[in-house]
């Protein structure tokens, strides 16, 4: 250890300010001789050996772990699914970072965090707007935990008698799984519906979807990233069987594609970290809106307008009954600790780029694949896309010879694609490897 | 302390919402590429430059404590400094992959969660480790659901949880979300698990635990090898919720006490920062026998090779992907930095800050010896109003009334952030907010950027979004 200043003690963390004669001073104060003495553990659980970490300095950290991940290859990603990366402008970065954000504790003192409240009412309302539906929590883990509840709150509301959730065939399959574990415990059980060229099979769906039926699960875009076009036959067949229609979709796709609520969707889930989160490994932001009717049903935190004593408009954390640290075992959900800072940074993003921007970039998100897929159709033995639908960020791509061979080719020259089995694979593009799309096709046409 | 909060704004309201600065609408069938029926009609957003954008969140940042603001002795959440460094390792663009690349090209990614699962089974005397639980709810979902499927595989069906009453809200609501009923634990004279009630509350029913140690009043639970043994007796597993690890490390570890299950808040024990409520992560530890349950896919070592692998019993996946990946860095840079001695500074400097702080208050607290965090009681005031009025004292108030069975309670938790003339100024925002008259409680807070807020009409007529403020005009 090696860095210099007052805190580099041999022994000792460098973040308690403590000085020796402090640390003297206080401990006389309490009356005790060493702060061993103030520890009331049994000498039975006591720990007396070594954790065996070895303390190092900052710099030592940054060099270690810039060589760590140094060791990850350097590969342009044309993969999406349930993760997709859009630019992030530094302002989020730069905002995002402020101190008072990021280390500030969830608002519990109102009247001294108007700030961090008025941020995360401003990303329920931009939700809100996105989705039509007037009730959005200020986040959820994930899309795939957003399901999760959403499927629960299915199984909570009155007018719903079913105790079936119908997915697509075709899901993630880690939301699938994620589901499955948010159902365990309930009386609810998970069924599939096919599918019909990548969409929603609406006669195949209207056959399943029965009084017995508790959620009616859809995505737009599809997990292949196909646009769905009966959305409101969907929304039909749902209210029909007594059961709630929940959209899976993102941020950037709420920006052109239809309406969840002008379709008849009940709650919409999804990727809110489509804007606002680089690529982290698939850390997200759970979005989730509901019906004004489902108010009570919601999980998780949500802002509310007030006013304080001076007659100013303020923000406060409201519903709080529903919650776990109130209702405990009666509670809409168990999260406490969400995603807020990634919500903070998604309202930045969204409103940094205004309604032409979104609308600007969810059109190249529809344009970019479709001209990659032209050119990847072009190639002999290469056909794209499989499904004759509009696509969005991404498609599948059959290919004669063998799909994992070819992405393992791809790999060796930087490139990662996604493979969805013997002879298919999946190509994602965004604003972000947009200008890589060449380079992929070559890459292809040597592959091949 | 001295201390005026910004406030920015007018008459009516503080600093404007973005749609009321401007918003545009635009025609989407018009300007998508798609046909029009698979589109919406149009969309309206707000239209801030950057610039404008860029002071807008400046302000509403200075209308916001944090950490760095001061303290924050909020009890059983933590809220210590959070090293700077820690985003920047973080924020290492090699790092920032999709989490569907093959493990092959991740080699660095994988060999970070190998090593923050070592780190953490270290400190919790577990055997194995999953990061995947994106908060410590999550943790405790995956925890629960770990525990049910452990008793599924001896074919042992098993109904109850059992929860003390002084349990953080999300045990409950996580033993209930995992199927279970919960069995509530009534509290001993002393403060800590009543040895008579827990014998009368585990039986063959029992399929879990879930206790906090030290407790939500700061003390150790000093019967738990017997309580282990109780439960244990009975079939049951012990599961450690890590709300509190921060009073023990390096001192004590749950997998020593009989702990066959348990959560680390890595936002709270390795300072990783709250953001406003989140992003935390919840990893779960387990014992061997355990392991074999835990999410998938898992991490491992092989000749210098990192791989995922499923193990073979798991519960399935209770996120998306990994988790909540840049947290799990900067948790991995924390511990690193401080290392087996740092790390039992860190505790030892928690519960002498807890011990001095209070020391200097002029407040009951009726429950000792207390570690990292202890409840002091406001008596005949209300709790919540002098929490109001010490916010006028430049200090963050500490947790209000909980846990539950100490009346008008205040749990304070310093953490070792704070030196000893932070402390004696925060005592003394204790002690002045204690002395001042019923009107000055009252009329707290006035130093803050808006006075006391009405919580009571937002709940009873919601205005949820910036629509339904329009409505209302």
């Amino acid at each position: 250890m090696t860095d210099a200043g007052r805190h580099e003690r041999a022994d000792g963390t460098p973040y308690a300010p403590h000085t020796s004669e402090e640390t003297a001073a206080m401990l006389d104060a309490v009356g005790a001789d060493s702060e061993a003495e103030l520890f009331d553990v049994p000498d039975d659980v006591r720990f007396d050996g070594n954790l065996g970490i070895e303390p190092r300095s900052e710099r030592e950290l940054r060099a270690e772990l810039s060589s760590m991940f140094a060791r990850n290859d350097d590969l342009t990603e044309f993969l999406g699914r349930d993760h997709h990366s859009h630019y992030v402008p530094s302002v989020v970065d730069d905002l995002s970072q402020r101190a008072e954000f990021l280390t500030s504790y969830t608002q519990y003192q109102p009247e001294i965090a108007q700030g961090f409240l008025q941020v995360l009412f401003e990303y329920q309302s931009l939700i809100a707007e996105l989705t039509g539906l007037p009730v959005a929590n200020c986040s959820m883990y994930d899309a795939a935990t957003g399901l999760g509840e959403a499927a629960r709150l299915a199984g909570r509301v009155r007018s719903v008698s079913g105790t079936r959730v119908l997915v697509p065939e075709r899901l993630h399959e880690n939301k699938r799984a994620v589901l499955d574990n948010y159902v365990d415990g309930t009386d609810l059980e998970v069924a599939t519906y096919p599918m019909d060229d990548g969409n929603v099979d609406v006669d195949a769906l209207s056959d399943l979807a029965d009084q017995g039926t508790a959620l009616v699960y859809v995505e737009n875009p599809t997990v292949r990233g196909t646009i769905e076009e009966r959305l409101a036959d969907v929304g039909a067949i749902t209210d029909e069987a007594g059961a709630l229609f929940c959209l899976g979709t993102d941020t950037v796709a709420l920006g052109l594609l239809e309406e969840p609520e002008s379709v008849g969707a009940d709650i919409v889930v999804g990727e809110a970290d489509a804007l606002g989160m680089p690529t982290a490994y698939g850390m997200g932001l759970g979005l989730f809106a509901t019906r004004e009717s489902f108010l009570r049903q919601v999980p998780g935190r949500l802002v509310g307008a007030s006013e304080d004593t001076s007659g100013r408009r303020t923000y406060t954390l409201t519903l709080q009954t529903r919650e776990q640290h109130i209702r405990k075992e009666r509670a809409t959900s168990n999260i406490c600790t969400n995603q807020a800072w990634v919500a903070l940074r998604t309202a930045m993003h969204l409103a940094w780029l205004g309604p032409d921007g979104l609308v600007d970039l969810g059109s190249q998100c529809v344009q970019e694949a479709t001209s990659l897929a032209n050119e990847l159709n072009d190639i002999q033995g290469v056909r794209a896309p499989v499904h004759d639908r509009h696509h969005f960020r991404e498609f599948v791509v059959r290919t004669d010879q063998p799909a994992p061979a070819i992405a393992e080719d791809l790999e060796a020259s930087g490139h990662a694609v996604h493979v969805v089995d013997e002879h298919l694979l999946q190509v994602c593009v965004t604003d972000v490897n947009a200008a890589e799309t060449d380079a992929l096709v070559d890459a292809f046409e040597e592959a091949i | 302390m001295n201390h005026d909060q910004a406030r920015y704004g007018d008459d009516d309201r503080y600093e404007p919402l973005l749609s009321e600065t401007g918003t545009a609408t635009v025609d989407v069938d018009e300007a998508s590429p798609l046909p029009t029926d698979l589109t919406r009609d149009e969309l309206e957003l707000p239209t801030s430059s950057e610039p404008e954008l860029s002071r807008h969140y400046t302000r509403l940042s200075q209308m916001n404590w944090s950490v760095e603001t001061g303290p924050y002795p909020l009890g059983s959440c933590t809220m210590k400094y959070n090293p700077s460094f820690t985003e920047d390792v973080a924020a290492d663009p090699n790092a920032a992959v999709h989490p569907e690349r093959s493990e092959e090209t991740i080699q660095g990614t994988l060999e970070l969660l190998a090593g923050l699962q070592d780190y953490l089974a270290r400190i919790g005397g577990m055997d194995a480790v999953t990061l995947q639980p994106p908060a410590g709810a999550a943790g405790e979902f995956t925890g629960i659901h770990v525990a049910k499927a452990y008793h599924e595989s001896r074919e042992d069906d098993r109904s109850e949880v059992i929860v003390p009453a002084s349990a953080h809200g999300t045990n409950f609501a996580s033993a209930a979300m995992a199927g279970y009923d919960v069995v509530e634990l009534p509290s001993g004279e002393d403060g800590r698990v009543d040895l008579d009630a827990l014998e009368a509350a585990v039986s063959e029913e029992t399929a879990a635990l879930m206790l906090t140690n030290p407790n939500t009043v700061g003390l150790f639970e000093r019967d738990i090898v017997e309580i282990a043994d109780m439960v244990h007796d009975a079939g049951g597993l012990l599961y450690y919720d890590g709300a509190n690890l921060n009073a023990l490390l390096g001192r004590a570890r749950p997998g020593d006490m009989g702990f066959d299950v348990m959560h680390y808040n890595v936002h709270k024990t390795f300072a990783t920062p709250h953001g406003g409520g989140g992003p935390g992560a919840g990893p779960v530890g387990v014992r061997k026998e355990l392991a074999e349950f835990l999410p998938r896919p898992r991490v491992r070592e092989h000749d210098g090779e990192y791989e995922l692998y499923d193990p073979e019993r798991s519960i399935g996946k209770v996120h998306g992907y990994q988790g909540n990946w840049l947290v799990l860095v900067k948790a991995y840079a924390y511990i690193a930095r401080l290392g087996d001695t740092g790390l039992e500074d860190a505790s030892a400097k928690s519960v002498l800050n807890a011990n001095y702080l209070a020391e200097q208050l002029e407040y009951d607290i009726p429950y000792s010896p207390f570690h990292h965090e202890f409840a002091a009681t406001a008596g005949d005031r209300d709790a919540a109003d002098v929490a109001k009025r010490m916010l006028d004292y430049g200090v963050h108030p500490p947790t209000t009334k909980w846990p539950e069975f100490v009346p008008e309670a205040m749990l304070t938790e310093p953490t070792e952030a704070e030196n000893k003339t932070s402390l004696d100024d925060l005592a003394e925002a204790f002690n002045s907010a204690m002395a001042d008259s019923a009107e000055e409680l009252a009329a707290a807070p006035s130093k803050t950027t808006a006075s006391r807020i009405d919580q009571a009409t937002a709940a009873r007529e919601p205005q949820l979004s910036w629509h339904a403020l329009d409505d209302e005009e």
